[in-house]
């Protein structure tokens, strides 16, 4: 077990260490005329040297990549052109709105789809079974964004009722604060409940499958308990590694649903500053959810190794 | 006799007809098997005749304005409507499958060579290279996909080829860890030791043994990373990162005007949001049918 915990502990250094490679990397592919633009369109700075140097570009390379991950290491993720303010501040002060939204998207993906996933595989090719299936490739296809604007338009094209683009703070209507999460964080579950409820299905078949579960029934035991206690507990480990591929996933459908509903979170910020060439906000943003989403994932891989002790001895 | 003369000679030129045969049997039977698995195939078959036949199925050109008809309802002229700019939007819809498709299938055989060389070699070579490429990997993966697409799309600035090669990188590390674990069971094979013991070059073996063997993962990993990638697109040209306009990206028609003028025009955003829809459905149908006859160990599930 500790040697598992080592090894795994190792190699999150070298992967975090490529994530910052390929975050710097990625502001270093900005084409010389758009660093030109920057300074024309926006006014970060008052000739395309200065703005240059304040992108740090005026330096060699390895120079600019190690003074950039000395700062970050310090927790200092560089100032934001458009705002002034520094970038790690803009987005912690705007990161429970975020995680807000992802968790409630999750709770409903979850308590979506594994119940109608366990459903779907004890009730194999019945009407349940399809209709969950049906269900589940419609969350898979339908583009969210679409949903989104669809559930904004048809109630204002119908009833005139539009949701509300102010947004509520929940010092001022705690009930008004956490509704108007409802739409936009169902939507955003769809997708994920899709997934995860098509994996709770294939793998509960599977285990349903198994000589364990055969020997459960033939002991008499009852349906629920077969499949709750012996069926499920094996079938969901696989469910829980793609809820942290899942979770990537909701960080990235944040950025449309806060745009569309006007909701004052990281995803926004993000947009804004992708319009704006605000690029050290984008390098932020970024860095910081890649590095959230490898500790996720570090995580999970220990929770594992706690439920699961054939992780331990591979 | 001539005929069987014929055969003895050319034991070659009878094979691959029968092969071909047998093929087509063999999709009709799959296709009786998994219904829904041709329907999908039905669709994706629709919009590349969409894509190809654009000029011929499309009543007018994409950009074509017609002053007097803007924000039409659907008529006999106008099968979808009209947007606001006067063009007809089932004209749009056909050409923007033909966006679509480019877009989906140039990034996506992008993405699954360089998913291929890196999974292959990844998991046949083993060892530290395995180890170190496989960090790249996870790097890479933790990025949520939308977020690093949107950013590297404002930095390098949207353009179709700027779109096809970043969402190409985008699905190459995922799809490359399937491969690299159906390598690694691959390896395991005595055939593969028999080609060593007689002395066959890694490259040699690579390719001659190993490909042939992944193939079907990489056939079901192709067909599903469609889907994703059309979505992928599609939310990018939504937010004015992707497709940039005049072109008719499916996504570009509902961003904006799409929205501005939904309450005068519902046609307008609906239409769009059902092809984008159609065709990732009818990948995702396709794919899933595709891994359940191809992958003996998935099957039935």
């Amino acid at each position: 077990m500790r040697q598992y915990v080592i090894k795994r502990l190792l190699l999150v250094l070298p992967t975090l260490l490529i994530i910052t490679l390929i975050v710097f990397a990625l502001t270093r592919l900005i084409p010389g005329d758009v660093v030109e633009l920057m300074f024309q369109e926006q006014g970060y700075a008052k000739d395309v040297a200065a703005m240059r140097a304040m992108l740090g570009l005026d330096r060699p390379l390895h120079l600019q990549y190690l003074s950039w991950l000395g700062e970050v290491l310090r927790g200092d993720f560089g100032t934001s052109l458009w705002t002034k303010n520094p970038v790690l501040e803009e987005i912690l002060y705007r990161l429970p709105v975020t995680l807000e939204l992802g968790i409630v998207a999750m709770v409903f993906a979850v308590s979506m789809a594994i119940p109608i996933g366990v459903l779907a595989a004890i009730r194999q090719d019945t009407l349940q079974d399809y209709a969950a299936r049906s269900f589940a490739i419609g969350g898979l296809s339908i583009p969210n964004f679409w949903l989104a604007t669809i559930a904004i338009v048809l109630p204002a094209y119908y009833f005139g009722w539009t949701p509300p683009i102010q947004f509520i703070k929940f010092a001022d209507n705690p009930w008004g604060h956490l509704g108007q999460f409802l739409l936009p964080a169902f939507i955003l579950g769809l997708s994920s409940g899709a997934s995860v409820m098509r994996l709770t299905r294939a793998m509960m078949l599977e285990v349903l499958r198994q000589d364990y579960v055969r020997t459960a029934w033939s002991k008499g035991l009852q349906e629920r308990v077969v499949v709750l206690k012996h069926a499920l507990r094996n079938a969901i480990i696989p469910v829980i590694t793609i809820l942290g591929i899942q979770l990537a996933q909701v960080a990235g459908g944040t950025v449309i649903m806060e745009s569309i509903f006007g909701l004052p979170g990281m995803g926004k910020f993000l947009f804004d500053a992708l319009l704006q060439r605000d690029y050290p906000v984008v390098q932020g943003v970024n860095l910081l959810l890649a590095s959230i989403i490898v500790m996720m994932n570090l995580v999970t891989d220990l929770t594992y190794a706690v439920i699961d002790p054939r992780i331990r001895y591979r | 006799m001539a005929q069987r003369v014929e055969q003895l000679t050319h034991p070659a030129a009878a094979a691959p007809r029968a092969d071909k045969f047998s093929a087509l049997r063999r999709a009709i039977r799959m296709a009786r098997r998994k219904p829904l698995g041709a329907f999908g195939g039905l669709i994706i078959l629709l919009m590349l005749i969409m894509a190809i036949f654009a000029e011929s199925i499309a009543p007018f050109h994409y950009n074509k304005t017609h002053v007097r008809d803007r924000l039409k309802p659907p008529s006999a002229t106008y099968i979808l409507g009209t947007d606001n700019l006067g063009r007809d939007i089932f004209s749009r819809i056909v050409y923007g499958a033909r966006i679509s498709m480019i877009v989906s299938l140039s990034s996506v055989i992008i993405g699954i060579v360089l998913a291929t060389v890196v999974g292959t070699t990844s998991g046949y070579f083993g060892g530290a290279f395995d180890i170190l490429v496989q960090r790249v990997v996870d790097a890479w993966q933790a990025f949520p996909g939308l977020i690093v697409l949107l950013s590297i799309m404002a930095v390098v600035g949207s353009g179709i080829v700027n779109l096809t090669i970043a969402l190409g990188v985008l699905v190459a590390a995922g799809t490359s860890r399937v491969i690299r674990s159906a390598t690694l069971s691959v390896k395991e094979h005595t055939y593969i030791e028999a080609a060593r013991a007689v002395g066959a070059s890694h490259w040699h073996i690579l390719l001659r043994y190993v490909l042939p063997n992944v193939m079907a993962p990489i056939i079901i990993a192709a067909t599903v990373t469609l889907g994703f990638v059309i979505l992928a697109e599609a939310s990018l040209s939504f937010l004015g990162f992707g497709v940039p306009p005049p072109y008719p990206s499916w996504g570009l028609m509902l961003n904006g005007s799409g929205r501005v003028f939904m309450l005068r025009a519902p046609w307008m955003a609906l239409w769009p949001g059902i092809a984008v829809s159609l065709a990732v459905f009818g990948f995702n149908m396709l794919g899933d049918a595709l891994r359940d006859v191809l992958d003996p160990r998935l099957r039935g599930t």
